[in-house]
Parts: structure tokens; sequence; C-alpha cells
């Protein structure tokens, strides 16, 4: 109950932690949920401030307690040298607000621009507008941006007074105890105490703990967001003191780095008054923002402080990219400058000449200049060309990029919204940090996957594993994996279905999902798993990571179960024999050491959930892990004298630890050699007492075998998913101490090994070791596991050829050919290999490697070298297979993304063969395509092999159809199902497939260009065993060579890299922590994700931002041109006939805001559309919506435009009266209306916000012109628009031409779009008009249901703009081109909906429906007449194939059918499906055309949705649904036809 | 999981599932039509089929539309004489010599049609940029307003007719009152019986707002015009100051009806300002003009003319806007016919068909 307690506690503190900390701290989990924040906060404060510290201090930082400062001092502690505690993530204080934030703001260029024309009018002799009104835009939009940065920094103030604010517990010189001081007045070298659940104040190091063995939890999920519990330790010198720490008798030096970001690294040394040293580590540091946990109490001394620590160092806030679309529109905007400039050059020279032709006579118009004197006809043009960029100015758009950075807001607001890329199983949304790269989501054309965790769950399943050259295949394990497999994948079935429901009523919808949900779970039993299992899981993994019950139940395999419990009862026997273990066969001895190293081999945390790991025991002087030659001699030397005495001192004491621990200490004069000498003969004794103090031990294994269920708290799931494995054959993990593992064995119970070493993973090595004391045999046991390619070449070679050597090379040649299998099954493999050492073998290189532990400089290196030569010769013991499953929907996203033209590369650490097999398993690679393996050993042998591959590709080619693989030995070509004969006119499709080591070959610089030409035409790469660096390198490659958009994905750490070089980074918050969320742009919870982000938001923030930058310029263009235009009428002397508040608050004020609604919210084409028409994607691909000619286009229609503006009011008030405004003002006005007019062509999807926006926009105009020409008779010179626009208003000939211009103005726009949409439909264009469907059906639906009536209405036939040459999917299209598809687009639209008419069909009994075309479609059920709900279940089945049949046609074939050009066209028609006779056998097999998987899925959704609908709500909704429904099967073909095309559709 | 802990039995209860629900998922964004853009949407569909009707009834409304306009302003009778005396024939030519003073012309003119009135006659100037930036901005509405403060310190706009070289403040200030046009016109009748003047109205010729909001003469608390205007200096080109240019006080200063127009600057360089209105028309007959010739305009070469013109509700003569409409609306027609023969041709290809 205690740790729930405390649980609750966490939470709270948590909560707390992450809400105070806001940007500050909580660097991670609360950024998204941030509203955007100012560029940097990157604490430029802290870093300048770091800066200048460092060089003070040199290369090392060095520090004393503060306590000693010689006392007098008390107000300047050497801590002052550092930064202090205080969190200042302010950019600005009161005074420096104005200044600091204008400073910033003039970093742009954009601004400068703008304050210099402003201030331009402050020259008289230039100045065109009242300076005052000149200014006030640009001061507005810096008011405005200055409001927002006030504001944020406001909220970083309060965050960083309430963390400043937060206590602890700092020891106090002159009350000799701790008292409380807030956060911000520790300082470096202050003693900190923290409690269970404190959240660590400051980066410390870890002085003492209330653990008896000086150890510390801690929970990091503030900084990296793994929730698993580390573990810290007292560092070493203080774990022996045997009273309280007293912080007054520190008077030791810590040496060490100076602050870096670096998480995992911390190094440094420990000077004590006696000059030893000790080294310090990560191990030794708590950082700060981490939570203590399951410690009561700890005392550190600080380090770093404030700013330098690493948590605020590795928090650099969002990241600012420049998207591509905006470096398109920076282009365009220079060129408005050159328009802008050669306009006014034009102007400029116009009024010289303007000026010239009057001679000396001036006439009475040209006054004269400000001193009284004419100028020449060349000055006043100069002077004229700085008038005229005033009054151009509004060409370069000002308010253009507030425009874009509020668009970007509410588009990253929208994708945090969508509830699609809500995960329910984390509870995460989408979180955006790059905010404004949103549009490149619309333009990715390679997306770099890493493959663990992206594409699979990351989840590791234990699935079989081969010990001693035996294979046990664990079938029942692989049975309960299948179910889970199947709710599962229904369960996401129906609610990522449901989610993405085309909705005409959102909330009716949503309810049935959710009764759809309830419902299904008490209905069929035997899913109950399946959301339950989940939603615990979910729970658990906020306590506990990896470990979803699917992870933890293992079955294990019977005959494996049975071989080691009769090993174990041997073990047993021998033992109460007093037998040597080599008694056991060795097939036995290596299952023993198999399950003993799955256990031992970790570095996972066991925990029970029931009782807090307060260990309370009895402190002894032998802890740590051996550290020192001494320590191991003394360790390994038994002393009888003093053994026996504290043998009997502390037999009351229970654990067999203990006693063994007791017995084995120290003795007083050990002389190396001759110890190790003796060793030997005593370990042989030692399972004697071993045996004799295990005696009393299976009473307490019972005991904790109740409570049973003890946690694992890993830092890799492979690791817990051995461990899990090792239990579920009762080898247990029961206690991991730092200096001892305590395993539970069947029969033999709790066995204590010794830890001595613990060699890490790490990915150079790829692999792990520890380094135990068997208790059981006492013998030194090297246990490592590992990636097998390594292993394999570590082993021992057999030197001789006896008994033994035979069966290991047996042993080793089964497990490489079981290895070999497990991978093509797609699974993870390990090596389990063991090595035994002999004292002086272990002696010398524990000397070596102390050695290594204690350097400073190369400790790295010393270290891996250690590593290496500690890990030889090693011993076989198994392997294991661990299944990482995909992820639900990985295959139809990469189908999807793949239709829409994008390029997937698969970059993982994974070997060739499992990675080769998940990438068929999620559809990466086809059974239609070739796949070229390149595995070369050298540069040369790259080279050749690359040479070939494109050879062999081009002879591929059209041109030249024949080629025989066999020429080419060193190309490993694997033909599947006979596809190397592909049809003529197919180019048959590739695949490459490269490791790790030929891939460093192929990216040296002389090889890139053929790598990159080789990887382009193939249709996916795969790049298998790579290093984080060559992922990297290959995004590089790819992005700089090919220039094209790439996105890269991936989970872990290793690929963060990755995703920081490519456009844009996407982290998957998911197992592996959150280093990769923290690099990211964009952070998504499932790849599945992916599709919505890309196909959806990408495609609409793209859509949106595009039209909107390039309408932009239209406006400003068509509005500026108007002005030029006037210039030839009025001398070239710069003066407008636009009032100038018009002119400048036109952009501001009266077309702003349509044009932002409709960047925000206009949808080109329906989410649902989207997701069926991946091709749609393409668009935004090349850029289709904004390629340099549109916007020369668009200048042109601009320059149309305003002619037509211009020049209609000029003729109209030609010859008349009129005055410059009063002329102007209606200018303005059709220049609004024409403006806003254009924007309702662009626009292309309407709400209400659409056009209240817009109504808006010309009521303010009107509004505003009305009153400021009422206002005042005599103010605004020069224009002094008097009661202009009510006489204007006053005058029909306003209205006429108001009427009159924007048309003609807008026709051949409008002209162009609608001959282009009905001649030449770009894709989008088509897919707009299956959307139109949608709503239509929407109100077919409400007008049937009105009626009540639906058994006879005619649905017509739809034609579908998706014939093969249309231009979706036309890349592989051939020939006929005036096919049709007929296909029933509300199936699109409504696919989801349709599932939930079975129980009206039930419930109305609908035998027959008479459908347009005339087919008859009878219920196959057979009795047709009515079926009653409740022995509904058997019908049920067939209503909902039959449906799923009517479902299927476009989700499955319709688009499908476009890609695949080989089916005869004839066969196109299609898709439809006559049942004259109905029978099962129809649907069924129009089930097998379409994939395995999508029938899987569409029938589970179909049952399972279908309960919920009994209750009352759903009844409502499908009764809403359902007429719209009842047209779908309305199409008539051959059977045969149909499986004909279909099974060319998909070849299974 | 432990068997037996709170997790393992609470997703079994309907009750505490739909609780978990709520708490677990608190991080799910709020599923409204807003938030998941899913608002109820029109997508206006541009293809032929939908927009042919709306082609062809607007090429229709703008066919008639234009086709009123364009018989309105036909009906409009207009006639100009130019006066401007450049060509050596021209009866005007003998004022365009240099240093001549109130030289005076007369144009002879014969009206075929009853003009109804009221006729408007404006005189029209052409190049004569009173649009130029420099030269529309000099002027001071507040002196324009009778802000006696603005009167013997007129705004910087006005320079350099801000101040005489004396530095005696000018009133009106500024190059558009300095430049006012200062012909004038008779109209005469003639008839067998003899010469008859014809009656001109100057009266509310311009704005109405102008004329009693905007423009004010000064007021003292006692004086008169001229007494208020002491201390100030006429405009240069001025031949009265500007409490002389008429006689009736109604009309006098910078309450002056013809002054007010000038200040209304023009948009084109070639524009016609009212002169006067003729309230009761012109009957068929010859009429003669006499012009008192002052405004030179040879210098820029520009033109003076005089215009009389009918008017109909949408103002003078201008024939464009019919013609416009009557474009535009064929354009239309035109486009709907082209179209109408797209959709029937593709409407099987690429239009999506619906009843």
């Amino acid at each position: 109950m205690s740790l729930y307690g405390a649980g609750g506690g966490l939470v709270v503190k948590v909560g707390h932690w992450s809400r105070c900390m806001g940007r500050g701290g909580g660097v991670v989990v609360s950024m998204a949920q941030e509203t955007p924040p100012a560029r940097g906060c990157k604490l430029p404060r802290s870093g300048s401030r770091s800066r200048s510290r460092g060089r003070r201090e040199g290369k090392s930082r060095s520090v004393r307690s503060n306590l000693l400062a010689g006392g007098a001092k008390a107000g300047e502690p050497p801590g002052r040298l550092h930064a202090s505690n205080r969190l200042k993530t302010t950019k600005y204080t009161l005074l420096s607000f104005l200044p600091k934030n204008l400073f910033e703001q003039f970093h742009r260029f954009a601004n400068v621009y703008f304050v210099f024309i402003a201030l331009l009018n402050f020259v008289p002799i230039v100045g065109a507008f009242q300076p005052e009104l000149a200014l006030t835009p640009v001061v507005f939009i810096l008011a405005v941006t200055a409001l927002k940065d006030l504001w944020e920094d406001y909220r970083r103030y309060r965050s960083d007074q309430e963390i400043n604010h937060m206590d602890c517990l700092v020891y106090c010189r002159d009350e000799k105890k701790y008292v409380e001081k807030y956060w911000k007045e520790v300082q470096v070298g202050d003693f900190v105490r923290l409690r269970c659940n404190e959240i660590i104040p400051a980066d410390i190091l870890l002085l003492y703990s209330s653990d008896p063995d000086g150890l510390c939890h801690i929970e990091t999920a503030n900084l990296d967001g793994e929730t698993n519990l580390k573990q810290r330790q007292v560092i070493k010198g203080f774990t022996e003191l045997e009273t309280e720490f007293d912080p007054m008798k520190f008077n030791s030096v810590i040496e060490c780095e100076k602050p870096h970001n670096d998480l995992n690294r911390f190094r440094g040394y420990i000077v004590y008054k006696n000059e030893k040293r000790a080294g310090l580590s990560k191990d030794n540091l708590l950082l700060r923002g981490c939570t203590i946990r399951n410690t009561e109490e700890v005392v550190g001394i600080v380090i770093y402080a404030g700013h330098e620590t690493k948590a605020m160092l590795n928090n650099n806030g969002p990241r600012y990219k420049r998207s591509k679309l905006e470096r398109q529109m920076n282009v365009d905007v220079f060129w408005c400058v050159i328009i802008l400039f050669v306009m006014c050059l034009f102007s400029a020279i116009g009024h010289g000449l303007w000026v010239a032709q009057y001679g000396d006579q001036r006439p009475v118009f040209d006054v004269l200049g400000s001193d009284g004197t004419s100028l020449s006809p060349a000055l006043s043009g100069l002077y004229l060309f700085f008038t005229m960029i005033i009054v151009l100015q509004v060409l370069i758009p000002i308010s253009l990029y507030v425009s874009i950075e509020i668009i970007k807001i509410c588009q990253v607001f929208f994708i945090h919204q969508d509830t699609d890329l809500y995960d329910e199983e984390t509870d995460s949304r989408l979180q955006c940090r790059a905010l404004n790269i949103t549009e490149d989501l619309g333009q990715i054309q390679y997306i770099f996957s890493d493959k663990t965790g992206t594409l699979t769950e990351n989840k590791m399943v234990f699935r079989r594993c081969t010990v001693a050259g035996v294979e046990y295949s664990h079938d029942a394990n692989a049975k309960r994996l299948a179910m889970y497999q199947e709710p599962d994948s229904e369960d996401e079935e129906c609610t990522s279905k449901s989610g993405a429901i085309p909705r005409c009523d959102s909330t009716s919808s949503h309810q049935s999902a959710k009764i759809v949900h309830r419902t299904q779970s008490t209905k069929s039993h035997r899913r109950t798993g399946s959301r339950a299992e989940a939603k615990r899981a979910s729970i658990l993994s906020k306590h506990t990571a990896f470990s979803s019950p699917m992870e933890k139940d293992i079955t294990p395999d019977p005959q494996l179960l049975e071989k080691v419990n009769e090993c174990a009862g041997q073990l047993e026997a021998l033992r109460q024999h007093g037998q040597p273990l080599s008694h056991l066969t060795p097939e036995l001895s290596d299952i023993i050491d198999f399950f003993i190293a799955l256990t031992v081999c970790n570095t996972v945390v066991v925990s029970s959930p029931n009782q807090p790991r307060h260990k309370v025991r009895v402190r002894f002087e032998l802890k740590s892990p051996v550290k020192t030659l001494e320590d191991f001699i003394k360790r390994f030397t038994p002393s009888r004298l003093t053994s026996g005495s504290n043998s009997s001192s502390s037999s009351s004491i229970s654990t067999s630890k203990s006693l063994y621990r007791v017995s084995s200490s120290a003795i007083p004069s050990p002389s190396g050699e001759v110890t190790l000498l003796k060793m030997g003969e005593e370990l042989g004794r030692s399972p004697q007492r071993d045996k004799s103090e295990n005696f009393f031990q299976p009473g307490m294994v019972r005991d904790n075998g109740k409570d049973g269920e003890l946690r694992y708290e890993a830092e890799s799931p492979d690791e817990a998913a051995l461990v899990y494995a090792a239990r579920a054959y009762n080898c247990a993990l029961v206690e991991r101490l730092p200096e001892q593992v305590t395993v539970e064995l069947p029969h033999v119970g709790k066995l204590t090994f010794e830890l001595l070493h613990i060699l890490g993973f790490d990915s150079t090595r790829k692999r792990m070791s520890v380094v135990v004391r068997h208790p059981l045999t006492d013998e030194i046991v090297v246990y490592t596991k590992g990636a097998d390619s390594v292993i394999m070449d570590l082993l021992q070679q057999p030197s001789t050829e006896n008994s033994t050597s035979k069966r290991t090379r047996k042993i080793r040649n089964k497990t490489q050919n079981y290895l070999n299998q497990y991978a093509t099954d797609g699974l993870r493999t390990l090596c389990i290999a063991k090595r035994v050492l002999r004292k002086e073998e272990y002696a010398r290189w524990l000397e070596n490697h102390l050695e290594a532990e204690s350097s400073v400089e190369s400790r790295d290196e010393l270290l891996f070298q250690s590593a290496v030569r500690l890990e030889t010769d090693l011993q076989l013991l198994g392997a294991t297979g661990i299944e990482d499953r995909l992820q639900d929907g990985v295959p139809e996203t990469i189908a999807n993304l793949r239709k829409a033209a994008l390029q997937i590369w698969v970059l993982t650490g994974d070997k060739q063969e499992t990675a080769i097999n998940i990438a068929y398993s999620c559809k990466l690679l086809g059974h239609d395509e070739e796949i070229l393996t390149l595995n070369a050993e050298s540069q040369e042998a790259c080279t050749a092999l690359l040479e070939q591959c494109l050879n062999y590709i081009k002879s591929k080619s059209p041109q030249n159809k024949r080629f025989s693989v066999a020429e080419n030995p060193s190309v490993d070509f694997i033909p599947s199902n006979g596809t190397s004969v592909t049809s003529p006119t197919l180019r048959p499709n590739f695949s490459l497939v490269i490791d790790g080591k030929t891939l460093s070959f192929a990216l040296e610089k002389t090889l890139e260009d053929k790598f990159l030409a080789l990887a382009q035409s193939c249709r996916s790469v795969l790049c298998c065993r790579s290093t984080p660096l060559q992922k990297s390198m290959v995004v590089k490659l790819v992005r700089d060579k090919l220039k094209v958009m790439t996105l890269a994905i991936g989970d872990g750490a290793n690929d963060v890299s990755m995703i920081q070089v490519a456009d844009v980074g996407v982290g998957i918050s998911g197992q592996e922590g959150m280093q990769a969320v923290m690099a990211s742009d964009f952070a998504i919870a499932r790849f599945r994700h992916l599709q919505k982000l890309l196909l959806v938001h990408g495609h609409w923030c793209y859509s949106r931002l595009a039209n909107m930058v390039l309408y932009f310029f239209y406006k400003n263009a068509m509005f500026v041109a108007l002005l030029f235009w006037y210039q030839f009428f009025c001398g070239f002397s710069g003066s407008a006939m636009i009032d100038q508040w018009y002119l400048i608050f036109f952009n501001l004020l009266f077309s702003s805001i349509p044009q932002l609604i409709t960047g925000i919210l206009d949808k080109d084409v329906s989410a649902e559309t989207l997701v069926a028409l991946p091709q749609l994607y393409k668009s935004g691909q090349h850029s289709e919506e904004y390629k340099p000619y549109m916007f020369w286009m668009n200048m042109i229609d601009a320059l149309y435009q305003s002619l037509i503006c211009f020049f209609f009011s000029y003729w109209a008030y030609q010859d008349s009266d009129v005055d410059v405004f009063t002329w102007g003002t209606p200018i303005t006005t059709l220049a609004l209306f024409t403006i806003l007019m254009h924007l309702c062509i662009e626009t292309k999807t309407w709400t209400w916000m659409h056009v209240v926006s817009i109504t808006f926009s010309i009521l303010l105009f009107f509004t505003v012109a009305l009153s400021y020409n009422a206002i005042c008779p005599t103010c605004y010179p020069p224009s002094n628009p008097y009661w202009t626009m009510q006489r204007l208003m006053a005058d029909p000939k306003f209205y006429l031409i108001c009427i009159l211009t924007p048309v003609a103005a807008l026709l051949p726009r409008y002209l162009y779009r609608i001959f282009q949409g009905t001649l030449f439909p770009t894709p989008i264009q088509r897919g707009r008009q299956l959307d139109r469907l949608h709503p239509v059906a929407c109100s077919h639906v409400n007008k049937w249901n009105a009626q009540g009536n639906w058994s006879a209405t005619p649905k017509p036939d739809l034609v579908m703009p998706l014939s093969k040459d249309s231009g979706i999917g036309a890349d592989e299209s051939s020939s006929s081109t005036s096919q049709n598809v007929t296909l029933d687009t509300n199936q699109i639209s409504n696919g989801p909906l349709n599932k939930q008419q079975t129980p009206e069909l039930r419930e109305t009994s609908l035998p027959t429906m008479e459908l347009a075309g005339g087919a008859k479609y009878s219920l196959p059920n057979g009795n047709s007449s009515s079926v009653s709900i409740r022995n509904a279940q058997s019908h049920l089945h067939e209503l909902q194939r039959s449906e799923l049949a009517t479902d299927l046609p476009f989700t499955e074939g319709g688009v499908r059918l476009n890609a695949h050009s080989g089916v005869d066209p004839s066969n196109i028609h299609l898709l439809n499906w006559r049942t004259p006779t109905p029978s099962t056998n129809d649907t069924m097999c129009f089930f097998h055309s379409s994939s395995h998987c999508s029938l899987q899925t569409q029938t589970v959704r179909g049952e399972r949705c279908v309960p919920g609908n009994i209750e009352p709500e759903g009844m409502k909704l499908s009764k809403e649904v359902f007429p719209g429904t009842s047209h779908i099967s309305t199409h008539v073909i051959p059977r045969n036809s149909l499986q004909e095309s279909s099974l060319e559709m998909t070849p299974l | 999981m432990s068997p037996g802990t709170g997790w393992e039995t609470a997703p079994e209860m309907p009750g505490s599932s739909r609780e978990e629900d709520g708490a677990a998922s608190k991080n799910k964004p709020d599923n409204t039509a807003f938030t998941q853009q899913r608002l109820p949407a029109w997508q206006p569909f541009l293809s032929a089929g939908y927009v042919l009707p709306a082609f062809f009834l607007l090429g229709l409304i703008f066919i008639a539309i234009g086709l009123g306009l364009y018989f309105t302003s036909n009906n409009i009778i207009e006639f100009e004489l130019d006066y401007t005396g450049n060509s050596p024939n021209s009866s005007c030519h003998h004022c365009t010599r240099n240093n001549t003073t109130n030289c005076k012309c007369t144009i002879h003119f014969k009206v075929d049609k009853v003009l109804p009135g009221p006729v408007f006659m404006y005189y029209k100037l052409s190049n004569f940029y009173q649009n130029h930036r420099k030269y529309g901005v000099s002027r001071d509405d507040d002196q324009l307003n009778g802000d006696l403060d603005y009167l013997k310190v007129p705004s910087e706009y006005c320079f350099p007719f801000r101040l005489d070289s004396q530095g005696r403040p000018i009133a009106p200030c500024g190059a558009i009152a300095d430049s006012l046009f200062n012909d004038s016109f008779v109209v005469y009748k003639i008839n067998s019986s003899g010469v008859s003047k014809v009656s001109l109205n100057g009266k509310g010729i311009s704005w109405w707002s102008d004329y009693n909001v905007k423009f004010n003469n000064p007021k003292s608390d006692n004086g008169t015009l001229e007494q208020t205007f002491q201390g100030t200096v006429k405009p240069n080109n001025w031949p009265r100051p500007a409490y002389e240019l008429a006689t009736n006080p109604e009309n006098n200063g910078f309450i002056n009806e013809d002054f007010i127009v000038w200040m209304r600057t023009a948009a084109l360089p070639t524009f016609r300002k009212l002169y006067r209105r003729i309230d009761d028309g012109m009957q068929p007959g010859n009429y003669s003009v006499e012009i008192s010739y002052n405004y030179p305009v040879l210098s820029f070469n520009g033109q003076k003319r005089i215009t009389f013109s009918t008017i109909s509700w949408m103002g003078g003569r201008n024939a464009f806007l019919g013609i416009a409409y009557l474009v535009c609306g064929s354009a239309c027609i035109v486009t709907g016919i082209v179209m109408f023969i797209v959709y029937i041709k593709y409407q099987g290809q690429h239009v999506f068909k619906e009843e």
C-alpha cells in the first residue's frame, strides 16, 4: 500500500514539476502543450555566462565544500565562482525589455526594411505619406510581436519563480544541521539532503545514501522520459562510512569536467585529504530534475547548479528551421524587391522626363522644392525614386511574415488537436516541436525510418530459443502471441476507422465508437484481453518499463521446461551429495548456464509492486564490486581466522548473501601470487559451504513466490523479455544489487551470484557481459550475450579433435542454422555464451581493467579494450529469438505512403535477414520485387558490385528484356515467386539491401553517386547493420545530392543524428525514452500516425500555406499596380489616388482576415479522400501548389486585374469632374472586392467562418470608410476625404462599377479554373470531385431518413474520374484512355459508416434492395424474410460479409487497380459485384482477392462493431447512416472477371 | 501484474472502466467539429456543369444593364468648345500672346436639339496635373475651414505658397489656391431679335459638404471679412484678394463656389470642373460665349474647353459603362456557350454528373 501511497504523491509531484518547470525544465514533456514559444529560449544569458566562466575555470572544474571556506566570509562562498542555482530563463528585465526586444525584432530583415521605409517618410523631400501614419503598421506589428514576447517572458518568469522557490534541505554551517532553503539559494559546493520522492534541485554528487549499499534510485522521466528507475551509487570512499555522513568533515576536492549537456557522461575524480583519488562517473551523479525513488534519504554535494546543470543545458527549446516553401517564398520576395525596384526606377525616369519636357517654364502645378528652387529633372527623378519606394512599399508584404506565423501556429494547433493522432495507450498526442515547418510535411519525398521501435512496437516478446544446439520452438507461446495479435489489430482497426468517419454528425458517431468499445469487451470473452490488457499495460507502464502482459506471460516450451526441471533436480541432488557440478551432462549444464545467463547477464532492476524496496539490512564492509586489486585478493583469499569469528557472529543473519560475504571477508596479509594459487583449493570447498548456507533458503523462496510478481525494470526491452522468459522456466531474477544478483532456481532455491563486473552494452561491441562468481562452483564466470555475428566470432576455437570440440562445433553449426532460421522469421537474435575464467586469468585481466577504470583521459578506450580482452574464447550456450511485433497498421501505412510516391528507406542496426524479413512483413518489400543485396568486403568489391547492379538494372529496363541472373555471381539476387520474368511492359521493381560495411564503402566520395543512382532506381532501400552515424550520413547524402525533402523517423537514441539531419525529423515516443523525441520536430506515438500526419496534415498545411503565400503576392501586386498605373496620369509624381489610410490599412485590416481564415481552414481535399487516395500527396512533393511559374502567373493575373480595376474606373470617370479621392475610393473598393472574390475562387471549401470573415471584411471597410469620411472635415491632409464615401454611396455609378469590374477582372481566372477543372483536372481536383459526394451523400441520408423509406432508393451511377489515364496513379498507366472506372464513391467517404448498417438490415428485415442499374441485391442469408435480432449470429456473419464485400471495392480495389495496369481494362469495370444467385462463395472469393490482412481486419471490424448498434444510440446513428449506404452494391460485373482482376492485383 | 492488485479487476467493472477512460486520456484532444477540422462545409466546384446557368444568367443581366446604360448615356447631349487659342485661326488666339491682360474673346456655337435643363456648363483643362503629388498636398484645410490661427500661420504643406516674400501669410495658401482658374464665361443666345444673356446659375455647383462644412470663412468677433483677412496677403496669381472674389457674401472668401470647385483637385490630368448650371435648358439656336481669357495653359501644352452637358441619373455622358457591361455580358454568354459545348462533349469523361 505504501508504494501506491507514495505513487500518488509522485504523480502530484511530477505534475507539479512539469508544470512549474514549464518551458524551463519540462524538457520534453510539457513542450508541446505550451503555446508556441518565441524563438530562442536558448537561455542566452546562461550561455554567455558559462562561457565566460569557463575561461576562468580552465579545462575542468574543482568543487570544494562550501563549509570549509575559512568560515569568515559567509557571504562569499567558493561556490560563487560558479553559476548559482537560481534559474533565469527570462530574456528581459523590465528595463531591458524595450531595447532588447526591438533589437531582436530588427534581426529580421523585413522589419528593418519596413522601418526604413517608415523613416523615409520623415524626409520631407521624398515623404509620400504622413510620417506618423506610415509608421503605424510597422509599429503595430512590432508591438504585437513585442506583446507576444512579453507574455511569453512573463510566463517564463512565473515558472522560474515557482521553481526557484521550491524548498530543499541544505546543510548550514552555523546551525550545524540541514535547513530549508529555496532552490535558488543552493550553491555549488553546498550539501543537500534529499528525501524520497523529492526532485533533485541541481546536479549533485552522491555522497551518502540511506540505502545500506550506498545506492540511490532515481527516475529520470523529467529528463529523458524514461520511466524505469536508474541506480546511482555513492562515490567510492564514502560507502565505507559507518555513521551518518557529516558534511563538516568533507574536505576532499572534486575535480570534474566543465558543464556540458551530455546526460550520459560525467567524468572526474575526487581527491581525498590523503591525496588518494577515486574516479567519478555518471553513476555518482544525481541530475537536476530527476526524482529520488525508493531511497529514504541521500546527501550530496552540488557540482553544477542552475543553468549549468545538464538538464538545463539540454533544454534548447524548440527548433527553428526554414521550410522549403519559405525558402521558395523568399526567392519570390526577392523578385518582388526587384519588381519594386524596376517600378520605382521606371517612375523615377518617367518623372525626370516629365519634368524635363517643360524645360525651364515650370507649370503651375509643378510645385517648387522645399528650398524654393526648382529641381533639375534628374534630381527630382532621384527623389521620386525614394518616394515611389514608399508609395509602392506594399508590394513587399509587410504582413506576410506575420500572417505566415499566425497560420502556422494555427496549423500546429490543429495537428495537435487531431484525435486520430492521439494514442490512447500512452495517452499522448502528437507534439509539434518545430513550429514553422508544418508545410514541409506535405512535401516529403524520402522517408528514412528506423526499424526497431518505429516500424515495430519495440515490445520484445520471447519467441523461441535454442540451447546447446537443440531448438525449442515454443509453439504454445506462438499461439498465445497470435491471440494477442488478433484482438489487438481488431481494436485498432475499429478505433482508427471510427476516428476517420466522415461525419455528418460528429458527436453521434463518436458515441457509437465508444459504445462499440464497451460492448465489444462485454460480448466476446475471447477478446476480453485486448483492450483491458492494453489499458492496464499502459497504466502499468507508468510504473514499470516494458512489461505489458504480452511480454511477461511466456508459455514455456514443455520439453525445455522438463529439461530445466530435470537439470535443477540433478543440480540439487548433486549438491546434496556434495558432488561437483561437472557431473551434469553437458547439455543440462548448458541449459542451466543458459538460463543463469539470461537471468544474470543484464541490468534489470527488480522491484516488487507490493512493497517498496527499502532494504533494511546490516551494513557490511564489503559491498561494491571488486574495485582494487587488494580488494580482490582480500575477497578471494579466505581466512580461517576471520571467517570463523565472523560467521559465528553473523550466523543469526538469515540471508545467504550475508553469510557468504562474511565468511569470505578480508585477511590481513595477502601476498598476491601465493594467495591466488591457494584460492583454487579454497574455492573447491565452497559449494559445501554454500549448500549449508542455502539450507534454510526454500522457505523464503516460497514467501517470495506468493506475492510472486516481481517487476523488472530494464533499460532495453530485450533484456526484460529475456528475464521474463527465464522466469517462465522458474529461473527468476529475485534481487539485483550492485555487487550481487540473486537468482531463484527450481529445486535449488535462491542462489546468489557475486557480481564482479558488468561490462555494459554498447553499440560498437554489440554485446554485454557480466563477470560473476558462481555460487555453486565458485568459479569466476563471464556471461556474455550479444549480437550473433559478434558472439560467433568470439567463440572458442576448438583446437583439438576430441569429442568436446566436436560437440562444440556441432552446437555451433546447429545454432547458426537456427539463427538463420530465426532471422528469416523476423526474430531478433541474441547469442548467449559464457566463459569460465581461471583465477590467474582473472587477476591479470583485473589489473588491466582497474587501470583502465582509473584512467581519466582515455578511459573509454581502455575500458573498451579491457572488455574485448575479457570477451574472448567464449563457449556458446545458445541463442534466443525475440519477436518484435510490427506496430499496428504499419504495412498499410507503408503501402499508402508508397502510393504517395514516398521513397521509404529503412535504416536499421539489425541484421540483414531480420531486416529483410521485417521488410517483407511490413510490405516494404513486395514479393514481386527483385532484391539486390550488396555485401562487399572491400572498397573495390563494392565498386564492382554497384556497377554490376547498375548494369543489371539497365539491362532489365524495357529495351533489353532478357537477362540471365546467373552471370552475376556476386550480386545476390533473390527472385521471389518467379517474378524474375516480369511482363515486358512493366519495368521490374528492384529493392536494394545493403549492409553496414558495404554502406560505409558506398558512402565514400567516389562511390556515393553510383550508390545514389542505384538507390534511385530501386523502389525501396534497406540498410542493415548501420551505425547511427551512417544513418545520418545516408540521410545527408540523399538530402544534399538529390535535393529532395527528407523525413527521418525513429525512436531511439541511435536515430537522433538522423532525425537532426533530415529536413523533418519525427520522433516516436515509444519505449526507448525520449531522446529521439527531444531531437525531433514532430513526435508521434505510432508509426501509423505518420500516414495522417503526412498525407492529410502535411498536404493541408502545404497547400494552405502555398496558396496563402501566392495569394499574398497576388494581392499586394494587384494593389500596388493600381498605384503604379496612376503614375502615368500624374506625371510620375508619386501621388496616390487611394487615400493613404486605405493604402496602409488595406493589408492590415481590410483584406487580412479572410485570407488568414482560408489559410488556416481551407481544405482542398477532405481528409478521408486524402487518406484513401495517397496519390494526391504527389502534388506537394512536386510543389505543384506553388511552382515558380505560378508566382509569375499570379503576377500577370494581378497585373491584368489591376489594369481592369484601374482602367474601368478611369474610363468610367473619364472626362468628368471627379476629384482624386472620389475617384480613388471606388478603385479601393473595387480592388477590395476583386481581391476578396479572388480569394473566393481560390477557396476550396467553405465554412461559415469563411463567409463571416469575408462579410466582416467588407463591412469593416465600409464602416471604417464611412466613419473616417465623416469624422473630421479638416483632418487627414492631403486627402481630406470628408463625405467622400457618403457621396459615392449615393451615386449609382459607384455600384455599377463595383458590380462590373470584379466580374471582368476575375473572369479569366475563373474561366481558367473551370476549363482546367473540366478538361485537365489535376489529381487534386479529382479528389475534390470525390469529396463533393460526401456532403451530398449526407444530405441524402438525412432526406431519406426523414422519409423513412430507403428500400427502393435508386442511387445514380457515379462516374468516377478514376480512369487509368486520369493522373491518379498515372505513372503506371499504359493505354486505354477512355476507360471509366465505375465506383460507388460513397464507399470512399462512407466506408466506415457502412459497418453500422447491419443491425438495421436485421431489424427492418430487408431481404431485397432494388438498386440502380437494375441489379437486384438479395441478402445472401438464404431465408430472405426477417432475421430477428435474437438469432442473428450466423446471419450476422453473412450479412457482414456481404456488407464487407460492398465495402471492399473501393478500399481495396479502387485504388489498387489504378496501380496495376497489367489488368485488362475490360475487367476494370469491375469492382462491381453481381449476385444473381447470391451465395457466400461470391463474397468469399472476393476476400481472397484482396489482401489477407485487410480481410482479417475488415471482418473483425464488422463483427465487433455490430453489437454496439444494439444500443439505442447506435440504433439511431445507424438509422441515419443506413440509407446512405444502401446503394452501395449496385454494380454488376461477371464474377469470374472479378476474380481474375483481383487475383492479378494481389498475387498471394 | 500481480493478481489481487486493483488494476487487475478494475477494467472488468463497467463503471470503473469508464472512469479510467477519463483519467487515462486526459491528453485526448477535444473531439469537436472545429478542432477536428470537420466544420460543415460547402465545396464550390469549378466545373462547367455547375457554372453554366450562372454564366448565362449573369450574361443576360449584364447585357440588360449595359443596354440601359448605353441608351441612357446616348440620350445625354454634350458638346465642347475649345478656346485654347493655340491655332492661329482660333478666335482666342490673340489672347495667347504674352502680356495681354483682360483679354476677351467670343466663341460662337450652335445648338441643334433642345437641351433640357439643367444643362451643366463645365470648363475643361487638359494636361493640367492637378493630381501632382506636391501640388495636391499644397493646401491647408484648416485655414480653409476658417480657423483663425491657421489663417495667420498656414500649414507647412502650403510651402512654397505659404508666406510671401515679406513673411506675411498667404490666404488662401498653397499651390492649388494660387493656381485658381480665373477665366470667366458669359453665354449669349443669339436670336433673330438680338442677343440675350443666358442666365447661368453658380449656386450649388460645389459639394454641399464642402460648401457648408469644409469651407468656412474665418470669423472674427467684429468686422467684415476684409478685416478678418487683415494681415494676410492674396495669392500671388490672384488679381483680387479672397474677400473680393465675389460680391455676394454667401459666395465670397473661402466659400466662393468656384474656388471650392477648384480646390477639389481633379483625379486626372484632363478634367472638367463645373462652372455653372443653365437651369432652364437650352433651346436650339445660335449661341456665343464671351470668355475672359486669363488662364495661361500653353506653357504646359494645356487645352481649355467649355463643355455643355445634360445629365441623367448616372451623371454625365459616358458610353463606357454601358459598353463595358454589354461586352462583359456577351463574354459571359459566349464562354457559357463554349462551356456548354465542352460540357456536352466531356461530361461523360471527367465531369461527375449528379441528378
